[in-house]
């Protein structure tokens, strides 16, 4: 492990990668704290990009959007109490009424350290959790990766449907069949071509992003008559206060990151879940472990209850990176546009990756510590300018964004096929959007198609065709259990909503 | 039954669902492959029917969270035209180049978003274009075909 922590620290302290790092957390912030453009909308944007690089540094440059959008979102939570990202609501809580309060910059401050904090924490729960799961996921044969498949598929759904599970599990199954397109991957038949040459070898993974995210946003931005950069010209660069943090706060805060920085951690590598439910979990769980005068100031600007979903979201994003890198599942659909992009560079992660391609593996944990100090050095000082730059109207902002992803694709295949296609299904996905069907799942099914019938493949052929191998193996049994626990638990809580 | 947008949605799923199943037990498989246990068709045939499920029971099950949009409200004119805009850039891209196309697209959209400023305007496309080009071409030396580029003896 110390020879891998060594590789990766010297690939990640590269100029190359610290610029990469820098570059994305930049970026990261700025779509980050527009609402409505979260974290895999800018990594989409991104891929473009890291064409040019190697896939170490490709990766880091991701990384660096993916956790420099999740701060940029809590800036907008505090200043403006409109959460960039789903994972930053549970920061408006108690950081806009602090801001409201005339102590914007002591709420940033506060929300820049716990993220840091929790960032940092969660990176070396990493360090030391992703090589043991690697090892102990060796073990996982075709019927265990079929079944961990399923419950990735029925969390995501389950958790990013608003309630709405049926139309997840539509958008799961529509992934599926998107993936199916192309070349069968083992006899070479084609299906769903309908003899077009442009579809024989399937339907990119970059296209899909780039509509159903990127451009498909940028689209409903237009339609709804939304102006997600209105807010940030309210901004005032002379009103955000101190951002000096006291003994008595310091002494809070001391308390709440590392028991928040645990369950983030946790949350963000279960399946499907992710910053949003980590925040609001430990955002509940300070809530009960505070004193009883502290309860009282929740909602009203306290400080551990700023910190606290803070901490836990950051944390959930390095979380987030465990089973994408031990299993090649992506637990997440941001991760899963990472899996995607790795894949396009001819990597596939999974328990090997860290024996195979050490400088990948440890390079990208190792350029977090190096991201999380990025980005307290960026929020802090820089944040009222940045916010002042989002101050871009919508009739730049959206032209630019459509043509990020025209380009993406552009640079790929130089095929105008791909162009109309990516257009055909972002117009869809923006009328599925207006009602609620849920992208995230889409893009982790997609991800998982070939993969997923490549282990069906295998269970069904070893057991003779049998679906015994559903319950051979105890393992098996398991991780079924827990997918079929998680839509109980949701018939259940849908149900005592009602 | 209550009949809303989203009950539609779900039966256009249910109906592509069928189709999908239709055309999976169309494709062709080798001889040897037809009675193996799993071949070509097997994974689509699967969902093929999980899709007609999924969507059936949607189509069924009462949907008291119903989304309502209030059309009036939304913007189709301009997303119209961004569309069309994009398709038209699509179409000529290839053969017009990227530089030339890019930049006018660009131009074209600020212009029908509602944009007046003509200098501004032509910033951000013309020059960011190239600018954008040089990183992609000059930088991260990514290959960008451009037919008009060439003709003018600018891009090799």
């Amino acid at each position: 492990m110390i020879d891998g922590i060594l590789i990766g620290l010297t690939t990640a302290l590269s100029f190359k990668n610290i610029f990469m790092v820098m570059i994305g957390c930049f970026f990261g912030t700025i779509i980050g704290m527009l609402p409505g453009l979260g974290p895999m909308t800018a990594i989409a944007l991104m891929i473009p990009i890291t064409y040019g690089f190697d896939p170490a540094t490709g990766l880091i440059l991701m990384a660096g959007v993916y956790y420099g959008a999740v701060f940029g979102g809590s800036t907008s939570s505090i200043l403006l109490n409109a959460p960039g990202v789903p994972g930053t609501v549970a920061t408006s809580f108690d950081g806009y009424p602090m801001a409201q309060q005339g102590k914007a910059g002591k709420a940033l401050a506060i929300a820049a350290w716990s993220s840091f904090a929790g960032g940092t924490l969660s990176a070396i729960y990493l360090l030391f959790m992703a090589p043991s799961l690697s090892k102990v996921s060796l073990s996982f044969r075709s019927p265990d990766y079929f079944a961990l498949m399923i419950l990735g598929l029925t969390a995501i759904a389950a958790f990013s449907s608003k309630g709405q599970f049926l139309k997840a599990m539509m958008m799961v199954v529509l992934g599926l069949m998107l993936a199916s397109v192309g070349q069968d991957s083992l006899s070479d038949i084609t299906r769903f071509t309908f003899d077009n040459m442009n579809l024989t070898d399937g339907i990119s993974f970059v296209l899909v992003v780039m509509s159903t995210f990127a451009m498909s946003e940028a689209l409903t931005i237009i339609l709804k008559r939304n102006d997600p950069t209105a807010a940030a010209k309210q901004v005032s660069l002379t009103e955000l206060g101190s951002i000096r943090i006291n003994k008595e706060e310091r002494g809070k805060m001391y308390r709440t990151i590392p028991r928040s920085s645990v369950i983030g951690f946790l949350i963000g590598v279960l399946p499907g879940a992710g910053a949003t439910i980590a925040s609001f979990l430990a955002y509940g769980m300070e809530r009960n472990l505070v004193k009883d005068e502290e309860k009282e100031k929740f909602g009203k600007g306290s400080v551990n209850g700023l910190s606290a979903p803070e901490t836990a979201n950051n944390a959930a994003c390095s979380g987030s990176f465990v089973p994408m890198l031990t299993l090649g599942i992506p637990g997440s659909g941001t991760t899963a546009v990472m899996l995607g992009a790795l894949l396009g560079f001819g990597i596939q992660p999974g328990p090997r990756l860290y024996m195979t391609n050490p400088e990948i593996f440890w390079s990208v944990i190792m350029s977090m510590y190096i991201g999380m100090v990025i980005l307290l050095i960026l929020n802090l000082p820089l944040i009222p300018y940045i916010a002042r730059i989002l101050a871009v109207p919508k009739n730049y902002l959206i032209p630019l964004i459509l043509f990020f992803s025209i380009t993406g694709i552009y640079v790929m295949s130089f095929n105008n096929f791909d162009i109309y296609l990516m257009i055909g299904i972002a117009v869809v996905a923006t009328f599925l959007r207006l009602y609620d069907f849920p992208m995230p799942p889409l893009i982790l099914a997609f991800v998982l198609g070939g993969l997923m019938e490549e282990n069906l493949r295998r269970s069904l052929l070893l057991s003779n065709g049998s679906w015994e191998f559903l319950w051979d193996r105890t393992l098996t049994v398991c991780i079924l259990v827990t997918t079929i626990l998680i839509v109980l638990w949701h018939i259940y809580k849908t149900l005592t909503k009602k | 039954m209550n009949i809303n947008t989203t009950k539609i949605i779900s039966l256009l799923f249910f109906i592509f669902s069928a189709f999908y199943l239709y055309t999976a037990y169309q494709i062709q498989v080798f001889a040897f492959d037809e009675n193996a246990p799993f071949n070509a068709k097997t994974f689509p045939i699967y969902l093929g029917y999980a899709g007609l499920f999924f969507s059936g029971l949607k189509l069924i099950l009462p949907d008291p969270d119903t989304i309502k949009v209030e059309h009036k409200t939304l913007e189709y004119k301009k997303t119209a035209l961004l569309i069309i805009i994009a398709i038209i850039y699509g179409a000529t891209i290839l053969k017009v180049g990227y530089f030339l196309t890019t930049s006018l697209f660009l131009f074209a959209s600020y212009y029908f978003l509602g944009e007046r400023r003509w200098i501004l305007m032509f910033l951000l496309s013309f020059p960011f274009v190239a600018g954008f080009m040089y990183l992609l071409h000059g930088v991260l030396e990514i290959y960008l075909r451009d037919p008009f580029l060439k003709s003018i003896g600018v891009m090799g």
